[in-house]
This record gives C-alpha cells, sequence and structure tokens, in this order.
C-alpha cells in the first residue's frame, strides 16, 4: 500500500482517534532501516490480549508498528535502528504476556509455505471443475439423450480437460518419477486412471456414446488433492514450529576485541577468538577458560544436577549454562566442530536408520498398485477377447481403475493423522515425525531421562525448618546479592516463609565461589562448601559460615516437574513399563525413583549406555518409547523406537526426537500414547471401509455393470465414510 | 431447451467469479491469521495498522 492510499484511506474514516493518526505517522516513516523483531507470545488467547499488546508496543516512542498474529501465537515489531530486541520482550512482559524473542534469520526459510498455497490454488480449481461437471453429470443421469446428452458431454470435457492439466499436475509429476526410476507408486495408478478415463470419454463422446468418466476423473483429482493437502499441511505446521523452537535460541555471541566487546553471530566466530560469556549464558563454542571463575551448569549435556565450578585454563564445552562470574573463553572449537554439533552429527547418522521405518500407508501401497494394474489389465483383455470390441474394452479398463483408484486410501492416513495432531496439538505436543503417530501406538516401554525430563532442572531448599531463624535472615540477605540459581531458590524459599532479611553490609559475589559480606562486624560467607571449608554433602548444598562458627549446609533437591508422578502412574496403570536411566548420581536417581514408584532405575549412565540399554531392550522385542532432553539421551532418543522431548531441551536433543512436549508439564503424555493408539485404529478402520467398497464394486465393473452413476456413487461415498471416521479422533 | 444456452454460460460464469475470488483471498495472504482476524473484528478500535506480508512469507 502506498502512502497516498493510506492518507485517503484514513481521512474517509470519521472514528479516527488520535492515537491511530499518530500510527500512521509512524509507519509512513517506517524504511528498510528498521529493526524488524518477531517475539512469540505462547500465552495470548483473544482480542483483549492483541489489543493491550498493540496498542502497548505502539505506544513507546522507538516502536514504529507492531502486529499481532494469533495464529501463530507471534508479534512482528518495526522498530529503530538500534533498538535492541531484548527490551522489546521486557516491554512485551510489562504488559502481562510471556513473551520469546525469535530469530528471524531462521524463520526466513519456511518462505510463503509456496508448496501448500500452490496445492490449495489445484484443489481449488478442481473443486470448482467438479462441481460443475457433477451439475452437468445429474442432468445426464436422468435422462438427458441424443443431442443434449452430447452437448453436456462436450461442455463436460471443455471444463475437465484444462482443469485435469492444471489440477493433477503433481499426480502425474510424480508417477512420472516414479515410473523412470522404475518402481510403482500410488501416483501411478491415479496418474493412470485419470488419463485413461478421460482418453474413453472423449471417444466415447466423439461417438456420441452413452457413458463417459468425465464428472468421475474431476472427483477423483478433487479428493486424492485433497488427501494431499491434508497431509502437507500437517507436516508444514510440525515444520514451522519445529523451526520457531529453533529460533527461539538466537545465535549471537560477545567477542572481546580491541576496542571494546561486540555482539556478533555464533556462526562468525573462528577459533582462537576470545568470547566473554556473561552470567546465565550458554557457551556459544567450545574453549577454555582464559579469565575469570564461575560455575557451570552442565546438567544439558550429562544429567548431573550440581554446579561444577570452573577457573583460567579448564576447558568448556558449547552448551554449558555459566552461572555466576562473567568469563572470557578461548575459542578451540567453532561451529560444525563443536562438541554440541559432532553430537547432532551422530544423530543424523543413526536417523537414517530410523527412516527405514515403513508406514501403513506404504504397506497398502506395495501390495494396492500392482494389484490395481494386473487387475484391470485382466479385465481389458478379458473383455478384448470375449467381445472382440476395442472399444468395450477399453471403456471396462477405465472402470475398474477409476474404481478402484485409492480414493479413500489417499485419504484414509492424511485424514487421521490430520485429525489426530491437531487434537495433540492442542494439548501441547508436536508431531515432528509422519511416522511418529504410528510409532508411538506400538510402545510398550516407556524410558524417562531425569534432569530436566522427569524434574524441572530448578532446586528447592528442603532443610528450611532445620535452619535456626538468624542463620536464616543472614542466608536470606546474601542470596539476595546473587543470581546464582541455588541463591535464587534460597531467597524464595525464605521470603515464603515469611523470613525477613538481616542487615547485612558490602555483600559482594565471588564469582564461582559463592557471596560474601559483613553482619554485626563479622564475616559471612555464603557459597561452596570449599570456600567455607564447611563438609561434604551427597545433596547439592550451599553453606553459611558466620564468623568463625562451625558452617551449616543448606540442602537442595530437584523440583519434580509439572505432572511428572501422574504420568508415571498413569503409564504403568495402562500397562506400559516405565525404566529411568540418568547420568546423575545413584543417590539421587534413587530417591527419585522411589518417589515415583519406578522399580528399574539406572544411575551414572553415560550417553553410549543409555543408548545400549535402549538397544538391548529392542533386541529384546520391546518397542520403546524414549523420553529426554539432555544432550547426553540424544542418542538414545534417536535409537528408540519413538521419542518424546520437552520444549526446554537443547536444540539437538528437540532434532533427534519425534515429538516435542511444548508446555511445562508431562500431563499430555498419557494422552498421547492413548490418541496414537486410536488413531491407528481408525487407519486401519478406513483402509476396512475401503477395501469393502471395492471388493463390492470391482465385480460390478469387470463385468462390465458399472455405470459413471456407480463409480461416482462408491467413490465419493468412501472418501466421505473415510474422512468422518477420521474426524472421530479429533 | 433454448434456456440452457443463457443458464451453462452463467452458471459456469458465476463458477468462476467464485474460484477467481478464492484465488484472490489466497494470494492477498487472508488466510494468515485467521484467528486473529474472527476476534479483531469484535474488537471497537478501529484496526488502523492492518497486517502487513508477514516478513518471514516472503
Amino acid at each position: 500500500m502506498s502512502t497516498t492510499d493510506f492518507e485517503t484511506g484514513a481521512a474517509a474514516c470519521p472514528g479516527c482517534s488520535m492515537a491511530s493518526v499518530a500510527a500512521q505517522h509512524a509507519r509512513r516513516q517506517a524504511d528498510d532501516q528498521d529493526e524488524t523483531i518477531l517475539v512469540s507470545l505462547p500465552t495470548i488467547h483473544c482480542a483483549a490480549c492483541i489489543n493491550t499488546v498493540e496498542q502497548g508496543l505502539l505506544a513507546l516512542p522507538h516502536v514504529k508498528d507492531a502486529r499481532v498474529n494469533l495464529t501463530r501465537k507471534r508479534a512482528t515489531v518495526h522498530a529503530d535502528p538500534g533498538t535492541d530486541p531484548a527490551d522489546i520482550v521486557t516491554d512485551v512482559e510489562r504488559l502481562g504476556y510471556e513473551a520469546h524473542l525469535l530469530d528471524a534469520a531462521t524463520l526466513s526459510g519456511d518462505a510463503a509455505d509456496r508448496a501448500g498455497r500452490d496445492l490449495l490454488m489445484r484443489l481449488a480449481v478442481a473443486g470448482f471443475a467438479s462441481m460443475n461437471v457433477m451439475l452437468l453429470s445429474v442432468a445426464v443421469w436422468s435422462g438427458a439423450e441424443g443431442a443434449t446428452r452430447d452437448l453436456f458431454h462436450w461442455i463436460s470435457a471443455a471444463i475437465v480437460m484444462p482443469a485435469v492439466a492444471f489440477s493433477a499436475q503433481p499426480f502425474f509429476r510424480n508417477a512420472w518419477t516414479a515410473l523412470r526410476a522404475g518402481h510403482l507408486n500410488m501416483d501411478v495408478p491415479i496418474s493412470l486412471a485419470i488419463l485413461l478415463a478421460l482418453v474413453t470419454s472423449l471417444w466415447e463422446t466423439s461417438l456420441s456414446g452413452e457413458h463417459a468418466y468425465f464428472d468421475a476423473a474431476m472427483a477423483l483429482t478433487f479428493f486424492l488433492l485433497t488427501g494431499r493437502y491434508l497431509d502437507h499441511r500437517t507436516r508444514s505446521v510440525a515444520r514451522s514450529a519445529a523451526r520457531e523452537l529453533a529460533a527461539l535460541e538466537v545465535p549471537k555471541a560477545w567477542r572481546v576485541g580491541s576496542d571494546g566487546d561486540e555482539k556478533v553471530d555464533v556462526s562468525t566466530l573462528s577459533v582462537g577468538d576470545h568470547v566473554r560469556v556473561h552470567p546465565g549464558a550458554r557457551m556459544p563454542v567450545d574453549g577454555e577458560i582464559a579469565e575469570g571463575t564461575s560455575e557451570l551448569d552442565r546438567s544439558l549435556l550429562t544429567g548431573e544436577t550440581v554446579p561444577v565450578y570452573v577457573e583460567p585454563g579448564r576447558p568448556v564445552s558449547a552448551g554449558e549454562v555459566n552461572l555466576t562470574g562473567p568469563l572470557v573463553i578461548r575459542a578451540t572449537a567453532v561451529g560444525r566442530d563443536t562438541s554440541l554439533h559432532r553430537m547432532a552429527d551422530l544423530v543424523a547418522i543413526a536417523e537414517s536408520g530410523r527412516s527405514r521405518y515403513t508406514s501403513l500407508a506404504d504397506k497398502a501401497a506395495k501390495l494396492y498398485a500392482p494389484g490395481v494394474h494386473i487387475l484391470s489389465a485382466l479385465a481389458f483383455v478379458g473383455w478384448l477377447l470375449y467381445s472382440g470390441d476395442l472399444r468395450v474394452a477399453l471403456n471396462i479398463a477405465a472402470a475398474v481403475l477409476i474404481i478402484t483408484c485409492p480414493c479413500a486410501l489417499g485419504l484414509a492416513v492424511p485424514a487421521v493423522t490430520t485429525a489426530a495432531s491437531g487434537r495433540l496439538f492442542r494439548h501441547g505436543l508436536l508431531i515432528k515425525n509422519a511416522t511418529a503417530l504410528e510409532r508411538l501406538a506400538q510402545v510398550d516401554t516407556v524410558v524417562f531421562d531425569k534432569t530436566g525430563t522427569l524434574t524441572a532442572g530448578t532446586p528447592v531448599l528442603t532443610n528450611l525448618d532445620a535452619m535456626p531463624p538468624h542463620d536464616l535472615q543472614i542466608a536470606l540477605a546474601l542470596a539476595e546479592g546473587s543470581a546464582h540459581p541455588l541463591s535464587k531458590a534460597l531467597a524464595l524459599a525464605a521470603r515464603d516463609a515469611g523470613v525477613t532479611p538481616a542487615e547485612v553490609i558490602d555483600i559482594t559475589e565471588v564469582p564461582g565461589h559463592g557471596t560474601e559480606g559483613t553482619w554485626q562486624g563479622r564475616t559471612v560467607r555464603l557459597g561452596r562448601a570449599a570456600w567455607v571449608e564447611g563438609g561434604a554433602s551427597a545433596q547439592t548444598a550451599a553453606w553459611l559460615r558466620v564468623g568463625d562458627d562451625a558452617p551449616r549446609p543448606f540442602l537442595f533437591s530437584d523440583r519434580l516437574r509439572d505432572g511428572a508422578a501422574e504420568t508415571v502412574a498413569a503409564l504403568k496403570q495402562s500397562g506400559l513399563r516405565v525404566l529411568l536411566m540418568s547420568g546423575d548420581s545413584s543417590q539421587a536417581v534413587g530417591s527419585l525413583a522411589e518417589t515415583l514408584g519406578i522399580d528399574d532405575w539406572t544411575a551414572e549412565a553415560l550417553p553410549a549406555d543409555k543408548a545400549a540399554r535402549i538397544e538391548a531392550l529392542h533386541a529384546d522385542g520391546a518397542k520403546v518409547l524414549m523420553v529426554g532432553d539432555g544432550l547426553n539421551d540424544t542418542a538414545a532418543l534417536t535409537a528408540a523406537h519413538a521419542s518424546i522431548s520437552p520444549a526446554s531441551a537443547l536444540d539437538a536433543a528437540r532434532v533427534a526426537s519425534d515429538i516435542v512436549l511444548l508446555g511445562s508439564t508431562l500431563a499430555p503424555l498419557p494422552e498421547a500414547v492413548r490418541t496414537a493408539g486410536r488413531s491407528m485404529r481408525r487407519i486401519r478402520e478406513n483402509f476396512t471401509v475401503a477395501t469393502w467398497y471395492n471388493i463390492i464394486a470391482v465385480p460390478l465393473a469387470v463385468a462390465g455393470l458399472c455405470s459413471p452413476l456407480i463409480a461416482a456413487l462408491a467413490m465419493s461415498a468412501s472418501s466421505i465414510t473415510v474422512s468422518l471416521n477420521a474426524l472421530r479422533v479429533r | 431447451m433454448e434456456v440452457l444456452s443463457f443458464l451453462i454460460p452463467i452458471s459456469l460464469f458465476l463458477g468462476v467469479v467464485g474460484l477467481v475470488a478464492f484465488v484472490w483471498t489466497v494470494r492477498s495472504n487472508q488466510y494468515d491469521d485467521p484467528e486473529g482476524d474472527a476476534r479483531r473484528i469484535l474488537s471497537d478500535t478501529y484496526d488502523d495498522h492492518p497486517a502487513e506480508d508477514d516478513p518471514t512469507d516472503r
């Protein structure tokens, strides 16, 4: 829209408010240099949310334009050059909505979903043509004769020929590719049926014959395209959501240069660069610590919950999270060479093994495609020998092809998977892989990872009551001076218990060790055992030392993820075997297993052990569902028959798994297994329905009793039955 | 039966109008945010900054 259009449009609106004029003004100035910021808004759901977010953002001076897309739960913001995207996220959060920054570069890949739009156009043309042709055919079926029938047939031909040439192209193209490669797929009988029906119909029409299959050829194209479109849509929804998850990790890093730090793309880093990693940030590359001391959270890589102390000279791997002090690391491996990527590559290799799984639809097609050809060829030869009339024989061969054409079969699987993945998506599960539902339905054993999967990965204080009140007050004061996860957990628990902080002055954080301050003239310290000369503890602990008194430990345990207990119970109740495998210490794993009632657990498992255990289970005939989030799970996720990972998992783990859990709760899991089982039953039912239609109609066609009316009825009825049956999954 | 010579072209013409209208809606991105559009129409604030092309859709 040009600027002038916009102004005239606005002048025509009497109700324009001041705000809208301001917005237009801003819009007019919007140019290409603006910062385009994409924000994911998972919690918006109503008209009021749209208004609040848009008006709230437009009220900011640096925002030129903001538009919310409720379907994608996403906002596109145009702001002044140089605006920090993180500020926009903070602004949206201040408006009361959860917000995450999306990386526009990662998302720009899903260009317009061109293939989907293309299919939709073809579907529209096929729908238009088949409706018109059906109307004409109804006249013919109800007894039009002579010149009127010929006229109707010719009009039908004029509509159908160009419509098929446009709409059925995907089938022709696929069939041609398959034939050139020397094998048969579903598209070969489809293309053959459409073409043969058109040729015989044209021939019949030119001879003023009674039967023309224009309507059938068109309806066939329409129904099959519907199946294709549904199939495509399910996949593209999954794909774009998966890409959105990937875009959540904005790959930026702070490179230390001669004239200060600069923010650069991770992909531009090279070996030997110095990179500053702020507390709370993830290591962008593998490297070695050059400056600073801190603690690292390695739980995503190894499953350990206890943070690890690091100092200059220690190696770090990409993906570890820096907790307390700023670090400068010297990159030793970047991009594809980092340990993170090497893991991802391993997964890619293992992945090719899984694609060996043949889906139900493929199995059906393998039986079906040759059968159809043989049947119609037999009908053709039989009638040619019997009657000696090429025209009759060709007519019957076309009727057989049209009747047997896998119209219902083409819809049977996509309709069910669309309905099922829609249902699961509403429950917070994203199906990434086309055959994931089928594999999930066969699962009989569930293997869970501990850290980050069954537990939320955030610590909670366990011995608050055992602490003397004045110690708690000092600890609270010290804890509030630090952003370390243990400090935050301590502060939260103490505040909840109504503790007021003691007057501690000169609070300083000693990166990698803890916080220190002065209370009533005595030095007080809260931090690692070694730093305050505390004892050893099997549990995660922070130690408090007041002056020269003996240090006291604050003990922490990992909080259970929401719905973990219910999920494990529900899975066991539905007869599945539940296992727990973790890289954490056996005490931590054992106590969790006991809480959840899991008898079979393994601790201190290395990534390779996990994968090996799953292979062993497979060898015993079990079909394993792996639920995990860490990098140490990726090999296991790939080795398993089906796999699920939470959205909080590392990118590599999400890539490796078939299904992603979008919410923070595990509760949808049993529902997913149930839905998968139900959809498989529907698919089987659909195959049965389609087969029965064929069993009834094929003998009629072979006997030469099948009129275009019967063909149209059989085809539409079976397609509609199958679609309705699929809808029952919703 | 002469009436057919009017009726058939008319019905085909109407069908084509519908088809063209549909193609137009697809091409002008009217299915980008069906849920949002359904709710926006109920909002009484004037929508003075209509959707641009989604930058991710180009």
